[in-house]
């Protein structure tokens, strides 16, 4: 006997959350126990009163699977309002990266030329290295990474993803 | 102002919130709370014997009266022991609410005595929980608690109480509940989903009720609404194990349990339907078998008041997200209004009644052992003509299945069985508890002769506090269900599911002072159960039933409710890997 894989759709999902203590623990283990994915999760208070926070989770499943998430996540009792960003579109994903390049010579040239196009920004250098930050998709940071792991990538720091939809919120 | 300390805080809320009884054991992080319950003039503690018990106690109460039930534990092991209940309630939707002692605040993290993240650990078993860092959150906390609990889809809601916040001082007047902003159950069903369930209904030829613990839940006002519309639509009736009771057992349209151990006639009824009204149950897998062969022909309407159930195995056509009660309201009134007249269902019921006929809940009896369905069927007469209200309880194995189908219930809260985790240990804390909030009630717990030891200290329990149950033991001297299970998928290889050592349950009982009878053959059943019945005060009965009995109708793990297995005959005793892997 085999075990069988279902084929998955990336969805991003944004929650708005009551800001209190254990709610990632909640979240997270939600997604453990019931056995879906977090591609990334991010989380940040968004109100003055620090009383709410948004998180944008990437998420995989097939259409059945994210339609539970949903309602599992919405079923909690801090979590106000659940919204899928993939299917109430169109919206604004955004990712940034700290990418650290190691070299010298023509390779650090390169790099540098390499982050003019992908508009990434030299934000710390010493004589063998650089720290870019780029902002960007997931797959234009993907590709950034690509090309800089052959010059001579070092380290990467990445946020996850946030988004939010175009225009009006839907209800 | 006037300051209060936490405990005394508690306590209080305890008392503004009706709460009469709770079950509890004392240990360090909990004794401010223990000396504030000290003589307390109204609410009763009842002192179990392992924490378990106490929150089983408390879903046997929770269960029977409709009230939610609270538990009191200390830090640590006391609140570990707490969990398997506190998931058990979570599977159930049962009202409880489990205030457990936790260590001071400045020792949290510190691996201190008896400190357990008892936060993290019920963090996924409970509706929500809480870690009160001071006095003065603390009523408020406890009054949301409650109404969680007991609103919306019912749960275990837990409230972990650092031991000095139990001492220090906060102003204390009494709170206005204000509950998370977030939380918002959705009771009122939206009417697009009332207006297609009614004229589903209407146009259906083959309808099917298939009812679940949701009703039981929804309340009194939901089971009467539930037999309306039986009434109106002239639907056959089934239900889910948890939903026994909601309708009446003892009406013509009633159908008998569905599902793995469900009557042939409403397994085949569900299979052959065009129009399925599910009110509060969640196509759990006992009830589907394989999914692909579920109902293939029908519509499927779904009531839940919790939606993430709606969906989540079985897709449906109509989608009510509502409280059991409103929403049969809705469409009972929608159904009159558009003067809708019952559907004639003649060639329905002909077929139903040729599915009844295989008399599928039937068993051969040998006359010189006693069959369990037997005494299942005998305990279910003499208990009616006790005349009393009569609340059963279960433990979890064969003997569960067979109680649920051959003793009959006509009114809801009067069975109480661990469905969703399947929880030996259960049934007999779950009697004591039930008695407990119904002091005038017959309370019986069905047991198996191995489910019954998970908790079989709880004796000391009912001793103490002069409780009447009766413990009636199906004693096979098996595991059986695991027994039938390694008959049917494993070639009779019986590992482990031997109950080697019993022990002698009628000197046990007698150990702890109750009156102990054992019923050895078929002709001392009825005089034994009858006397059981009789004797005031606990009573414990050993009845020495076949041992090999396996339960039927059964649908194996992996095959289609038009695929059950009647009787032994029919049994092969292997199965593929797909079958054995499911559970
Ligand atoms: C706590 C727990 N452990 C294990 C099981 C698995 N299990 C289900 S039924 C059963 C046997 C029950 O035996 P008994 O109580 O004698 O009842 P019978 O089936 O013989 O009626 C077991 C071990 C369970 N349901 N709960």
């Amino acid at each position: 006997m085999h075990i069988q894989e279902e084929l998955s759709q990336r969805h991003v999902l944004s929650l708005t959350v009551s800001n209190e203590a254990g709610i990632l623990a909640r979240i997270a283990g939600l997604f453990t126990a019931r056995g879906y994915n977090i591609d990334s999760l991010t989380v940040a208070d968004i109100t003055d009163d620090h009383a709410i926070s948004r998180i944008t989770i990437v998420t995989g499943g097939p259409p059945k699977v994210i339609d539970q998430i949903i309602a599992q996540l919405d079923r909690l009792v801090p979590v106000h309002k659940v919204t899928d960003l993939t299917e109430n579109g169109p919206f604004v994903e955004r990712e940034l990266a700290l990418v650290k390049v190691a070299g010298t010579g023509e390779d650090r040239i390169e790099a540098l030329r390499l982050a003019d196009v992908f508009r990434a920004k030299v934000v710390d250098t010493t004589i063998g290295s650089f720290i870019f930050e780029i902002t960007g998709t997931t797959e234009k940071i993907d590709n950034f990474v690509g090309l800089m792991r052959q010059i001579g990538l070092v380290e990467v720091g990445r946020t996850g993803v946030v988004g939010l939809i175009r225009g009006k919120e839907p209800n | 102002m006037a300051e209060k300390s936490g405990a005394d805080i508690l306590v209080e809320c305890l008392v503004d919130l009706g709460v009469e009884v709770v079950f509890g054991y004392p240990g360090g992080a909990v004794l401010p709370i223990y000396d504030a319950l000290y003589n307390h003039p109204t609410i009763k503690h009842v002192l179990v014997r392992h924490e378990q018990g106490a929150t089983h106690m408390a879903e046997g109460y929770a269960r029977s009266t409709g009230k939610p039930g609270v538990v009191l534990v200390t830090s640590g092991p006391g609140a570990t022991n707490a969990v398997t209940g506190i998931t058990d309630a979570l599977m159930d939707s049962i009202p409880m609410v489990v205030i457990t002692g936790q260590v001071p605040t400045q020792l949290i993290g510190t691996d201190a005595f008896q400190e357990a993240d008892t936060i993290g650990i019920t963090r996924h078993c409970t509706k929500h929980n809480y870690l009160v860092k001071t006095p003065g959150k603390l009523a408020e906390v406890i009054h949301e608690a409650f109404h969680i609990a007991t609103t919306g889809r019912p749960g275990p809601v837990v409230i972990d109480i650092p031991k000095n916040v139990q001492i220090a001082t906060a102003p204390y007047a009494k709170p206005e509940l204000k509950v998370h902003a977030s939380y918002h159950p959705q009771t009122k069903a939206d009417a697009a989903g009332i207006d297609a369930a009614v004229e589903m209904l209407a146009a259906a030829e083959r309808p099917i009720l298939y009812t679940g613990g949701g009703v039981i839940n929804s309340g009194p006002q939901a089971t009467a609404l539930l037999r309306e519309l039986a009434a109106l639509t002239g639907a056959p009736v089934t239900s889910t194990l948890m939903g026994l009771g909601a309708f009446p057992a003892s009406s013509d349209q009633w159908m008998g349990m569905l599902g793995m151990h469900g009557t042939y006639e409403a397994n085949w009824a569900m299979n052959q339907a065009d129009l399925i009204l599910c009110v509060g149950a969640r196509f759990d897998d006992r009830v589907t078998g394989r999914l692909d062969a579920f109902a293939p022909n029908s519509r499927k309407i779904h009531i839940d008041i919790d939606r993430s159930s709606i969906n989540k195995i079985v897709e449906v056509d109509v989608a009510v997200v509502a409280d059991v009660a409103s929403a049969l309201d809705d469409i009972i009134s929608l159904w009159k209004q558009r003067g809708h007249q019952k559907a004639d269902l003649t060639e329905w019921w002909a077929r139903i009644a040729g599915w009844r006929a295989r008399k599928s809940l039937d068993y051969a009896e040998n006359g010189t052992e006693i069959m369990p369905q037997r005494a299942i069927a005998d305990l279910y007469k003499a208990c009616q003509a006790t005349g009393k209200d009569v609340i059963i309880t279960t433990e979890v194995g064969q003997h569960q299945m067979w109680a649920a189908q051959h003793f009959g219930f006509d009114a809801p809260n009067k069975w109480l069985t661990s469905g969703g985790l399947g929880t030996m240990g259960y049934g007999f804390p779950a009697a004591i508890g039930a008695q407990m909030g119904n002091p005038g009630s017959l309370a019986i717990c069905i047991a198996g002769d191995a489910s019954v030891q998970m908790n079989i200290q709880e004796l000391g329990t009912a001793t103490q506090y002069r409780l009447p149950v009766k413990l009636f033991i199906l004693n096979n001297e098996y595991m059986g269900m695991v027994r039938q299970w390694q008959e049917l998928t494993y070639e009779s290889r019986y590992s482990n599911s031997y109950s080697d050592s019993l022990p002698d349950f009628v000197k046990l009982g007698e150990a702890y002072g109750w009156t102990g009878i054992r019923i050895e053959g078929p002709q001392e059943l009825e005089a034994g159960i009858r006397q059981m019945l009789e004797t005031p005060g606990p009573v414990i009965v050993d009845c020495r039933v076949a041992k090999l009995s396996n339960c039927f109708p059964m649908i194996p793990s992996g095959a289609a409710h038009t695929e059950m297995l009647l009787d032994p005959s029919q049994v092969e005793g292997v199965m593929s890997d797909e079958a054995k892997a499911l559970v």
